[in-house]
């Protein structure tokens, strides 16, 4: 007799077996739902972030809170002794701000004779906090609390600092979820600032306890790309926009095929310590689009 | 519906704590895992429906919010929930050896699995780093947590069990 069928007077129950069956075939189907398609994305995100989100805010809102507490008060006396330091460097560096200015004021006219200005000018930001970060160990994505409520969409640019953390892939209502450049999954074109050669950034979990990424991909028949060079997002990328600092280059070797070089940057941002991100709230417009 | 409320209560709350507050204890950058911790617990526990449900929600709310697609962590975790159902039969509240050796298992077929599905299949060949580097340390570190974590388990199952029994 089958077990699924009902006696009488029993109470209806599922061996295991089906149960796992079934659901076996759930996920199969979510796989390839969410892997070919966007068709589940909104509604799941949304419970997600009705139930999850809210919890996740508090805790990190009072384990954050905790923490400045401690550090203020072990950083008390070393402010002291910092602040004497710290007015002496303003003398020095007033008189090295008025230097710079005459620079920028030099380096203003020459960027609107090559009317470049269009180009670096600032992109809106919004500030977001960190929430959580991935619970494996595998990859290095996190959440961040702003979501399309707040005016978020995918493939927004997200920034720490100076520099590029990653970009949203997926948003819910008051979430969003950022994948980070350093991520195993993750690929970024950039160019060199100093030579406009194109690369490829990649994150690495193995490199990732060294905090460096590595390039690779980069034309360089010239010898011109050294150590300390800055790597830019490239013009050519299509989720990222250009000009924003990736890091700078730590070291360079030449592929084996001898015609392109591959080595390891150092990100500008401290991806250890992130806790606030700033988001460009426009995206790239990509080819197709109407604007 | 008690049991339904508690469990749901549980599954969250870890996965909130692994999230938030275990990034602060991490070890050289290496999170123990919790949720196996609970599927694995609920599962030899309770047998393979309850480990089956338990992995199943789990691993939903991991694709959910950090998953690449969503339900490939829940088939990982509901599969190792199920396998330590299976163990049911011979587990006893008492001994502690036979739970820390399952999830010690679970953790290390967790660690694998990922690797194969996650980083193989993407031409990650160097397998002895990422054994040594993250598979490993994460089990020993989950393993540590297991012995603070799962009598607090045993007590919420033993309550349920008790309550329930009074009530039959």
């Amino acid at each position: 007799m089958s077990p699924v069928v009902k006696r009488k007077g029993e109470k209806f129950t599922l061996p295991g077996k089906y149960l796992l069956f079934i659901l076996t075939i759930v996920c199969t189907g979510l796989i390839i739902l969410t892997f070919s398609t966007n068709f589940l994305s909104a509604p799941i995100s949304a419970i997600g972030g009705f139930v999850v989100v809210p919890l996740q805010e508090g805790i990190s809102k009072a384990g954050s809170w905790l923490s400045t507490r401690s550090e203020e008060l072990v950083e008390i006396r070393s402010l002291l002794k910092e602040n004497e330091e710290l007015k002496a460097q303003v003398d020095e560096l007033t008189m090295e701000n008025i230097r710079l200015q005459q620079d920028r004021y030099e380096l203003t006219n020459l960027r609107e004779l090559y009317d470049l200005d269009a180009q670096y000018e600032d992109y809106d930001k919004v500030g977001a906090r960190i929430i959580a970060k991935d619970t494996g160990n595998w990859f290095h994505s996190f959440t961040i609390d702003k979501g399309y409520n707040d005016g978020l969409a995918i493939d927004m640019n997200v920034m720490a600092g100076s520099g590029l953390v990653g970009r949203i892939i997926a948003v819910g209502p008051n979430w969003s979820k950022v994948l980070s450049i350093i991520a195993d999954n993750s690929n970024t074109s950039g160019m060199v600032l100093s030579t406009s050669d194109n690369l490829i950034v990649t994150g690495d979990l193995e490199l990732y306890a060294d905090g460096v990424i590595s390039f690779e991909k980069l034309v360089d028949s010239a010898d011109r790309v050294v150590e300390g060079d800055k790597i830019v997002t490239a013009n050519v990328s299509d989720k990222y926009l250009p000009g924003i600092l990736i890091g700078y280059i730590s070291a360079i070797n030449v592929d084996a095929n001898n015609l392109t070089k591959s080595g390891l940057i150092t990100p500008a941002v401290d991806f250890e310590h992130l806790e606030e991100v700033l988001v460009i709230t426009e995206t790239k417009q990509a080819v197709g689009d109407e604007e | 519906m008690r049991r339904f409320i508690v469990s749901f209560l549980l599954v969250i709350s870890c996965f909130v704590l692994q999230s938030t507050v275990f990034k602060s204890i991490a070890f050289g950058g290496i999170i123990p895992n919790l949720m196996i911790v609970l599927t694995a617990s609920f599962g030899f526990m309770r047998g393979e429906k309850v480990g089956i449900l338990f992995g199943f929600f789990c691993g939903l709310l991991a694709d959910i919010f950090f998953g690449s697609v969503i339900g490939l962590y829940a088939m990982i975790y509901m599969y190792i929930g199920y396998a330590n159902g299976k163990f049911n039969m011979i587990f006893y509240p008492e001994d502690i050896k036979l739970p820390l050796a399952l999830i010690f298992v679970s953790d290390m077929v967790y660690g694998l699995l990922s690797y194969i599905i996650l980083f193989l299949m993407r031409g990650r060949f160097h397998f002895t780093y990422y054994l040594i580097h993250i598979i490993l340390p994460e089990m020993v570190y989950t393993i540590v947590v297991t012995l603070i974590f799962y009598p607090f388990l045993l007590w919420i199952n033993k309550k349920l069990e008790d309550r329930e029994q009074k009530e039959r």
